[in-house]
């Protein structure tokens, strides 16, 4: 409220939002007024393999690649996605990817607030963990923990290469997504690579986010 | 309890009353055919849409009234018109609730509870779909908003059709859409209404068909208009002249 | 809702008259709108639970809506105490006066936006201009627009009315004005031109310091705000600049964190037609050491507690921006966007303008009559807003007058004065229709006439004439038929 004379228009507006709320009557409480919930929790049954497979499935419809190994072949595959694009420099976030790059042949550039957007623009990729990702939707949810890094590494490398732990970080659907996130983290939730359909309502991938997008589902907890 | 016949009202609206008395005519023929004796209040009028439609829900008011007033005590109300029916099912109830008259609420929720539209009637209350009809002739169908969305006819023109001796049934493409009449509408916005309607009459058009059916004759006065202005060969009609028709019609 | 309304706008059937003759924008909006019906039309019904949702969606509005501020102090709360500063403005001009002046304590002179309705309701950008400071549209479709120096004509798209290889003369000829020109040898490939905007955009992403958003959702227990977007533009101003001000409606705001688990799947699918949209961005106050270190937040009224005051046209405060409304108008289809007079164009603006504006000029007056009533808007409203009633809600205002509340005071709408000759006539078909001999009269005195059947009628009947024929009037009113056949027969 500081700044501006918003004291007095904070309460004008507050006053008219009363006014007009007359017909609501005076013993009602904000829960009061019913809200159904006889929608799905999750659209079907699925066994953890069959979840892996719907989210790959749907990833695919947007155009990211997806790939699947075990935690042994992990690094070996994260390597071959890099050297296919001849990616050089790659920032790679605190955790699990420190680990998973620790052979590769390519310049590793840790995240740290000091890395500006001009230096994340001279980067080829960046190689991730995620906090879940959603089987029915195709999406992928980063909240900046291990392996994550902030917001910007993964929004302005053209490449993002995000793994995905198929035996705890696989939920079906988006209710299950909500109650496994911490709002007061920020949140990212990723479906594809960037896309637009402004124009002709057609769809066509690759605008301001990574152009690539892959995402590899590793089979074992252990990786 | 006595059985008794059922007391059915035709609600003939008054669009056909006045421009198109051959539906209602084919509709007495059908349902006296099937057995079902009609009677025709003569207090109706009109049931108020074009004065609702338009902002006058005060005007409406009195139609309401007396469109009650005139269909009180019967079993059935039948009526050739999705958007009639709509009216009288739907927006009856919320004119009489803001009027505030407790006695009106009441005697309108009472008719609308027993309005049907024809087609209603036919596959729901006399439970038929085959009318003993024949059109020996090529038909397409446009399902009318009110019909299609407000009232929710679903198929049930479309079964009654498909028994229709002689009739080929042509597919309408983008039949869902809107032909662009809207009462009012299409005088208020008279270009887009215009472009709406040639752009329905065009499809007709093309289905090949020679007759256009509907469960609406405004929305058929609308495309009509503009088929007879394009030039087109394929003449509107209401789907209770085709089902009334029988092979002793047949031209 | 104040804002920048063009005075003299005219009124939708001047300008629809206008706008369906053009056939390249007819052909363009034909083939968007066909487009993405049918790929809705699929994303929908991959959800068995769509009307539950639906139902669910229309609830936790109208929960929301009945104890706002509850929800709008609650939030308030959460985003200050998250770091984040609270403003409120009461119309466009105090929303406008509150960003810039933020904008100047940065002492920047340009800024990046995130597509954003409100802020397009409010001419910000004009204003912001006024105070020497350079918005930057970053969304593909709003770039399109503020290059051609057009107005947005779409909810989601708002430059839908331009086809490729409109969108790439534009480029072409304006990229250079506002920074890095379009790539030599252009196509109007559809990926080509994303590409020319990616190109265009960077070097302004890299460099932000200042950017302004709005909002799809804001959480009250939580202080969260979330934006919906496809292109990743968004995220760059989310995150990127160093001061994020975002503009957002009050009506935006919903009670829970759970309440999302609603929305996310419904606005997507009725939306863009997708099971997700690319991205979406979830933050709450500031975050250390990532994104912007300085959150303000401007709630913005401008007729929406206007709105909030009118027991039928308050649903209209549920929207949530989708454009499935849009999409499936046959009006629409044909008029195009601008005809709308509005950053709101389609059946949702034709309920919503008229009532954060009022209805007291031609264009507003208007609007509620550029509808067929067809219906089709309702049904695929993922939110349930019964559009066709507040139509003929507010055909009543404007037809027979009212109670409306404007600018929070209630007042007495008088009739409008353009719907005169209408109201007389309304009154002597009315009386007729009350007298069942009079309306026989009549009748016999039309089959009388009928051998008089013009092709063409003058005056107001030409309405009609000027495209489609008149019907024959028959020799016989049924009632007279039934008179003649079965008379006495009847009541």
């Amino acid at each position: 409220m500081k700044g501006t004379d918003g004291g007095a228009s904070r309460a004008r507006i507050l006053a008219r939002v009363r006014r007009a709320l007359a017909d609501v009557p005076a013993h009602e409480r904000p829960r009061d007024h019913p809200v159904a919930r006889d929608y799905l929790r999750v659209h079907g049954r699925r066994s953890p393999a069959e979840s892996a497979a719907l989210l790959a499935a749907h990833l695919a419809d947007y155009r990211a690649r997806v790939h699947r190994c075990g935690a042994d072949g992990l690094p070996r595959l994260l390597r071959d996605l890099l050297a296919e694009r001849g990616a050089r420099r790659v920032v790679v976030p605190a955790g699990p990817p420190e680990e998973w790059l620790a052979g590769a042949p390519v310049e590793r550039v840790p995240d740290s607030p000091a890395l500006t957007p001009y230096d994340l623009d001279a980067v080829d990729a960046v190689v991730t963990g995620c906090a879940l990702a959603i089987a029915e939707t195709g999406t992928l949810v980063l909240d900046g923990g291990p392996g994550q890094g902030r917001r910007r590494v993964t929004l302005v490398p053209d490449h993002h290469i995000c793994v995905v732990r198929t035996a705890d970080q696989i939920v079906d659907s988006v209710p299950q997504a909500l109650e496994r996130l911490d709002p007061l983290r920020p949140l990212t939730w990723v479906s594809g690579p960037s896309a637009t359909s402004d124009i002709e309502l057609d769809r066509v991938e690759g605008v301001h986010g990574p152009r690539l997008l892959d995402v590899v589902l590793v089979a074992d907890a252990a990786g | 309890m006595v059985q008794r016949p059922p007391r059915v009202a035709l609600h003939i609206t008054c669009v056909n009353d006045t421009l198109y008395p051959r539906t209602g005519r084919a509709v007495v023929t059908l349902l006296e055919r099937l057995g079902v004796r009609v009677d025709f209040p003569m207090a109706q009028t009109c049931c108020g849409q074009p004065f609702l439609n338009s902002g006058y829900r005060r005007r409406a008011e009195p139609l309401v009234r007396r469109h009650a007033a005139a269909f009180r005590g019967y079993d059935h109300v039948v009526t050739p018109s999705g958007s009639c029916a709509a009216m009288v099912r739907e927006q009856h109830p919320r004119v009489a609730a803001r009027s505030g008259d407790d006695g009106l609420t009441a005697a309108v929720a009472e008719v609308a509870s027993r309005t049907y539209e024809l087609t209603e009637y036919l596959v729901d209350v006399l439970g038929v779909t085959d009318v003993g009809a024949h059109y020996p002739h090529t038909v397409t169908y446009h399902p009318t908003c009110h019909g299609l969305r407000t009232l929710g006819l679903g198929d049930r023109p479309r079964r009654l059709l498909e028994h229709v001796k002689g009739l080929e049934l042509r597919e309408l493409p983008g039949a869902e859409e809107c032909c662009g009449f809207g009462g009012t509408f299409a005088v208020k916005n008279p270009a887009v209404s215009a472009a709406m309607g040639r752009d329905k009459a065009r499809a007709v058009t093309a289905t090949g068909a020679r007759a256009l059916c509907a469960v609406d004759n405004s929305c058929l006065m609308h495309i009509g208009g503009v088929l007879t202005r394009q030039g087109s060969p394929v003449r509107p009609v209401h789907l209770a002249e085709i089902l009334a028709a029988t092979e002793g019609d047949a031209r | 809702m104040s804002g920048p309304v063009p005075l003299g706008m005219p009124a939708f059937p001047d300008a629809a008259a206008v706008s369906t003759r053009d056939a390249r924008l007819r052909a363009t909006l034909r083939h968007a709108t066909r487009t993405i019906r049918a790929k809705r039309g699929a994303a929908v019904a991959e959800l068995d639970d769509w009307r539950q949702l639906r139902a669910a969606a229309a609830a936790v509005k109208d929960r929301t809506l009945r104890h706002l501020d509850h929800h709008l102090v609650r939030l308030e709360e959460r985003v200050t105490a998250a770091g984040g500063t609270v403003h409120w403005a009461a119309d466009a001009d105090e929303a406008n006066r509150i960003v810039t002046a933020l904008v100047r304590e940065t002492g920047e002179r340009e800024v990046l936006k995130v597509k954003s309705m409100t802020t397009q309701e409010t001419g910000l950008n004009a204003a912001l201009a006024e105070a020497g400071v350079r918005a930057y549209e970053t969304d593909l479709a709003e770039l399109i627009v503020q290059l051609g120096d057009d107005l947005p004509s779409h909810l989601l798209v708002p430059a839908i009315h331009r086809g490729r290889s409109e969108i790439r003369g534009i480029f072409r000829d304006r990229m250079a004005d506002w920074g890095r020109p379009a790539p030599a040898g252009l196509t109007d490939r559809p990926a080509d031109l994303a590409e020319a905007a990616r190109l265009h955009l960077r070097e302004k992403f890299l460099r932000a310091r200042v950017a302004v958003s709005g909002a799809n959702f804001m959480v009250a227990e939580t202080g969260t705000l979330v934006v919906v977007e496809s292109e990743g533009n968004g995220r760059m101003c989310l995150t990127l600049p160093e001061t994020l001000i975002s503009v957002v409606g009050i009506e935006k705001v919903v009670p829970t964190w759970r309440d999302l688990e609603v929305y996310l799947q419904l606005l997507p699918r009725s939306s863009t037609a997708e099971r997700m949209n690319p991205y979406t961005s979830m933050w709450t106050g500031t975050t250390d050491g990532d994104g912007p270190r300085a959150f303000h937040l401007v709630l913005l009224d401008n007729g929406r507690t206007d709105t909030l005051a009118d027991a039928v046209g308050r649903q209209v405060l549920r929207c949530i921006r989708c454009s499935a409304c849009l999409n499936v108008c046959p009006v629409y289809e044909r008029a195009g966007g601008h005809a709308y007079g509005s950053p709101y164009p389609g059946p949702i603006g034709a309920v919503l303008t008229p009532q954060l504006r009022g209805t007291a000029s031609a264009l507003e007056e208007s609007l509620p009559f550029a509808s067929s009533l067809c219906g089709a808007c309702y049904e695929v409203c993922p939110v349930a807003i019964d559009i066709p009633e507040v139509l003929l809600h507010l055909r009543e205002r404007v037809a027979e007058g009212g109670e409306a509340t404007v600018r929070g005071v209630r007042a007495v709408v008088r009739p409008a004065r353009r719907h005169a000759l209408e109201r007389g006539l309304m009154a002597a078909a009315g009386l007729t229709l009350q007298h069942p001999g009079a309306l026989r009269s009549g009748q016999r005195l039309a089959a009388r006439l009928r051998r008089l059947r013009p092709r063409r009628l003058p005056g107001p009947g030409r309405a009609w004439t000027d495209s489609r024929d008149l019907p024959e009037v028959p020799e016989e009113s049924f009632r007279d038929w039934w008179a003649r056949t079965r008379g006495g027969a009847s009541s």
